[in-house]
């Protein structure tokens, strides 16, 4: 018996350690701790970094004397996802940091390189980003500060990612010290798409309605009659503008945006289940995206909170912040029936050659994020806000639209706002696209975000 | 050039040792001594070459002269070794010698890329160890009071045991070693041995339930005495080893388990009480959270498996220098980062090897005593490969203990090889037993050994089943 069982433990040992290379091993391999990773520059040329459409994102060019520099044909056009690799590393040059380091080229190449001392190329890394969608979400938030997040949701594949304001990272270098004084507070390397915490103004309404439909299973039934404002305790919520809405059952009041009827609504909510559910929809919660950098939406409504900041949660501002990266995936996640697909944006690595090395392959984020149910409902409830609510300028395209807008209030003054807007767009001879859009006091949802959700959903279907 | 040297002979020393893993089980089923002489030969063939390979690309990176003759004292010290125990000792286990001579090898070829110095050093404590070890057979042979001197064992063990908790140096956290005339000593390497001897002198006298329980105060006072010193790897082994012994001279299993039960209790009280423990605990959960502090050797230690990957780096290519003491505790990985995850499996196989001969001969030895110690030394043995290898990898939180034969440290070193010498005295010893078995019984024995055997030792079935 004592044989067996030690034998049994040394198979575990082994067992354990392919499995820690198989499966967990990436995580240590491609941590910025791990200086290995610096030590292949002496033998391998840094790889290509390419879109999905074959353009160059960034590749290496040596000079005559085998000086290398790093060149970024975009510039700014792609600066925080593609990122940088000096004084630091980020985005794609960070996660696919390694790879780019390994060269799976010809295996006699190498060798003769190897005998004349001179480097190999390393794998080219195939990213899911599309140029032109990249491009046109790059002039959708105009000059505004803010970003755009572009995904498939059958698949998690990211299309676009744009933050701004961006940086040039073939003069990163150079700039470098103007960059991290940030006189103008401007936090120019944040990757505002997956690290920007935004308050979500009303496109937190999704999540106050999920949480209202699970609860009260006739939610059709709900009927408010919206006054332009409520009042619980010593908290008035008024609806944006002044509005009466009058009338209304629960399609109308998220079509309108009624922040009457969800402030009403809110108070009425189980704060426990609601906080509950809000994890479980990736509040609180680390999201992983391909490596790149990502921070944490924030809910802190839990069953102690008074009615006043209930009010305030269940219309999206109160202390509620979420990024961008998570307002797409719930977009995406109702325009897939509910199944949440995981966000990445390599697609594959190859030789220098061309040579297939690494795919990676869609995968569930979660199977039950959304019931079939309820995402049905909120595509019904999305549909009604581009056709009668307050995205109708999406409304009489080629595409279908669905959506929700927001306008987040995000200082003392009232009348400023970000613009949001949140959906995705439907045509049967193409994969459906979702998107988020946040431009930083641009006003109203409807004023700037939903045209600015047009142009990209137009370039994506002409 | 010397890229396309490393390159190759990466997969090359793969190959050669995957080879020489394959021959350690082979020999298993062969029956015939010709066959399993054969397969001898190739082993050390396979051996010699794995080495010479390894030491053509230590020469060709770093063009010292010196690594030539470093390499050439390597060999002729291994061929003195293959030679002294076939001539001086022609029934010793080939099988043991080889593996101790290959584990030895794969520790000169580590030690000279991490640390020229401490290599030439380790070879001369083998060196001299060897020839102090090559004596241990004959004793265990010709003097026949071992299992007399039962309290003598325990005597010295608690005293050194004690003197080092009260006046040792401290080395990252543990009281372990003291220093005399520039050499420093670790006894508790040692004092495993003499506790596997009382234990087994104490168990082949009597396992009454008075006997018992005195044999287990003495041996709980061993286990608190490490745990005071904070060397908890050592405390570990010692409370293993001893619950093995326990179950096997007793057969009780209620014991066996009263004893995990006992041990897992005690790990929750000092997680509790001391904070050392919590640190190793929490770096082993989630090392990457806590890199700047507790989780960097272990990190370290993963980042160099991980990059390795299963074909290594390479000899010279990785960074094993970043993990901390990489020549004693964590060896392990370096050796994985550079020859790759397949040499180490390879690695973990040929412990594993050493181990099932170590448990192979406590089962067909007769003598209860002997039986005993061999068992015990065995899974000193086995307990410690396993305590090293799982606390580099992240299976288990690291506990700080060496990798026999491969780590760098004399006393290490120096103790595996009187473990290993004594094993092979009691082989043959063993060997003898059969011989004269043999000659009492005639020609039934070839018939009817195995059966035979079953009733008399004192093991399971199954057991036996594996040991023939």
């Amino acid at each position: 018996m004592v044989t067996y069982l030690f034998l049994a433990i040394f198979i575990c040992l082994m067992g354990y350690m392919v499995y820690f290379q198989v499966l967990r091993s990436e995580d240590f391999i491609n941590s910025s701790y791990n200086a290995r990773q610096d030590s292949f520059q002496t033998r391998i040329t840094r790889g290509e970094i390419l879109s999905a459409d074959g353009q160059v994102l960034a590749q290496t060019n040596t000079d005559a004397e085998g000086n290398e520099t790093r060149y970024y044909p975009y510039s700014n056009l792609f600066s925080h996802v593609v990122g940088y690799t000096s004084k630091g590393k980020s985005g794609i040059e960070s996660a696919m940091n390694f790879n780019l380091l390994r060269s799976h080229s010809f295996v006699v190449e190498r060798a003769v390189n190897e005998i004349q001392n001179e480097k190999s190329m390393g794998d080219t890394v195939v990213t899911t980003l599309d140029t032109s969608l990249q491009q046109t979400a790059y002039q959708a938030l105009g000059t505004y500060q803010g970003a755009v997040i572009v995904l498939e949701p059958s698949t998690g594949k990211i299309l676009a990612m744009v933050s701004r304001p961006d940086f040039d990272p073939n003069t990163l270098e150079t700039n470098w010290d103007i960059i991290t004084a940030d006189e103008a507070g401007e936090s120019v390397l944040l990757n505002r798409a997956t690290q920007g915490l935004y308050p979500p103004g009303s496109t937190f309404k999704i999540f106050t309605t999920l949480e209202y439909m699970r609860e009260n299973p006739d939610y059709g039934s709900f009927a408010f009659q919206c006054n332009g404002s409520a009042s619980v305790d010593n908290t008035t919520i008024h609806c944006y503008g002044n509005s009466v809405h009058g009338a209304e059952d629960l399609k109308t009041a998220f079509a309108n945006s009624c922040n009457s009827a969800y402030a009403t609504i809110g108070v009425g909510l189980d704060k426990g289940s609601f906080a509950k559910l809000c994890e479980h929809l990736l509040f609180n919660k680390t999201i992983s995206a391909g490596g790149i950098e990502t921070t944490k939406s924030r809910f802190t409504l839990n069953a102690d909170s008074s009615n006043g900041l209930t009010m305030q949660t269940a219309i999206g501002q109160g202390e509620t912040l979420v990024t961008p990266l998570h307002m797409a995936l719930i977009a995406s996640a109702v325009a897939n029936e509910g199944v949440l697909m995981k966000p990445y944006v390599v697609d594959h690595t190859q030789s220098s050659e061309g040579e297939l090395v690494k795919q990676f392959e869609p995968t569930v984020y979660s199977e039950e994020f959304l019931t079939k149910e309820e995402a049905s409902a909120l595509q019904e409830y999305m549909q009604y806000v581009v056709t009668n609510g307050t995205g109708q300028k999406l409304a009489g395209a080629s595409y279908t639209a669905y959506g929700k807008t927001g306008s987040a209030e995000f200082s003392s003054d009232k009348s400023q706002s970000h613009s949001w807007f949140v959906g995705y767009a439907h045509r049967d001879d193409k994969p459906d696209i979702a998107l988020a859009v946040i431009a930083e006091g641009a006003g109203t949802g409807s004023t700037f975000a939903v045209p600015a959700a047009k142009q990209i959903f137009d370039a994506y279907y002409q | 050039m010397v890229n396309l040297i490393v390159e190759l002979s990466k997969y090359i020393m793969i190959i050669l040792f995957a080879g020489y893993t394959y021959e350690c089980f082979s020999v298993l089923g062969r029956k015939s001594k010709e066959k399993q002489a054969r397969i001898f030969a190739r082993q050390t063939a396979l051996m010699y070459l794995l080495h010479l390979n390894a030491y053509v690309v230590i020469f060709a990176v770093t063009q010292e002269f010196a690594q030539i003759l470093f390499y050439l004292a390597q060999v002729i010290l291994i061929t003195v070794v293959l030679n002294c125990y076939q001539i001086f000792y022609p029934k010793a286990s080939r099988l043991v010698i080889n593996n101790m001579c290959m584990l030895l090898m794969i520790g000169f070829i580590i030690l000279t890329r991490l640390n020229e110095t401490k290599a030439v050093k380790q070879f001369i404590i083998v060196t001299i160890s060897i020839i102090i070890t090559l004596l241990i057979p004959l004793l265990i042979q010709k003097l026949k009071f071992f299992h007399k001197l039962t309290w003598l064992y325990a005597a010295i063990g608690i005293l050194m045991l004690g003197i080092v908790a009260i006046a040792g140096a401290t080395s990252y956290g543990a009281k372990i070693s003291f220093t005399i005339a520039g050499i420093t000593i670790q006894p508790s390497e040692f004092i495993k041995i003499l506790f596997v001897f009382f234990i087994a002198a104490r168990f082949s006298a009597s396992v009454k339930m008075k006997d018992l329980i005195l044999t287990t105060l003495v041996a709980a006072l061993h286990v608190l005495i490490l745990v005071v010193s904070k060397d908890l790897g050592g405390a570990l082994i010692f409370f293993v080893v001893y619950l093995v012994m326990l179950y096997v001279a007793t057969r009780r299993l209620s014991y066996f388990l009263g004893g995990i039960l006992c041990g897992s209790a005690a790990s929750v009280v000092a997680y509790k009480l001391f904070s050392h423990v919590r640190v190793r605990v929490i770096a082993w959960r989630d090392p990457l959270s806590v890199i700047d502090n507790e989780g960097y050797q272990i990190c370290q230690s993963l980042f160099a498996i991980g990059t390795g990957g299963f074909f290594g780096l390479g000899l010279y290519q990785g960074m094993p220098g970043k993990i901390p003491v990489v020549e004693q505790d964590f060896v392990f990985a370096a050796i994985s980062e550079e020859m790759g995850i397949m040499f180490a499996l390879c690695l973990i196989l040929v412990c594993a090897s050493c181990f099932l001969m170590f448990l192979n001969i406590a089962m067909q030895i007769k003598n209860l005593f002997y039986k005993l110690v061999a068992l015990g030394l065995g899974t000193v043995y086995g307990f410690q490969c396993f305590l090293t290898i799982g606390g580099v990898t992240k299976f288990i939180p690291s506990t700080g203990v060496t990798l026999p034969l491969v780590s760098y440290g004399g006393s290490s070193v120096l103790s595996t090889l009187i473990i290993f010498g004594i094993i092979q005295g009691l082989y043959i010893l063993r060997e003898d037993e059969e011989n004269e078995y043999g000659s009492k019984t005639g020609k039934r024995k070839k018939q009817s050994a195995g059966k035979k055997k079953k009733k008399e030792t004192g093991f399971d079935t199954e057991f036996e089943k594996f040991s023939e």
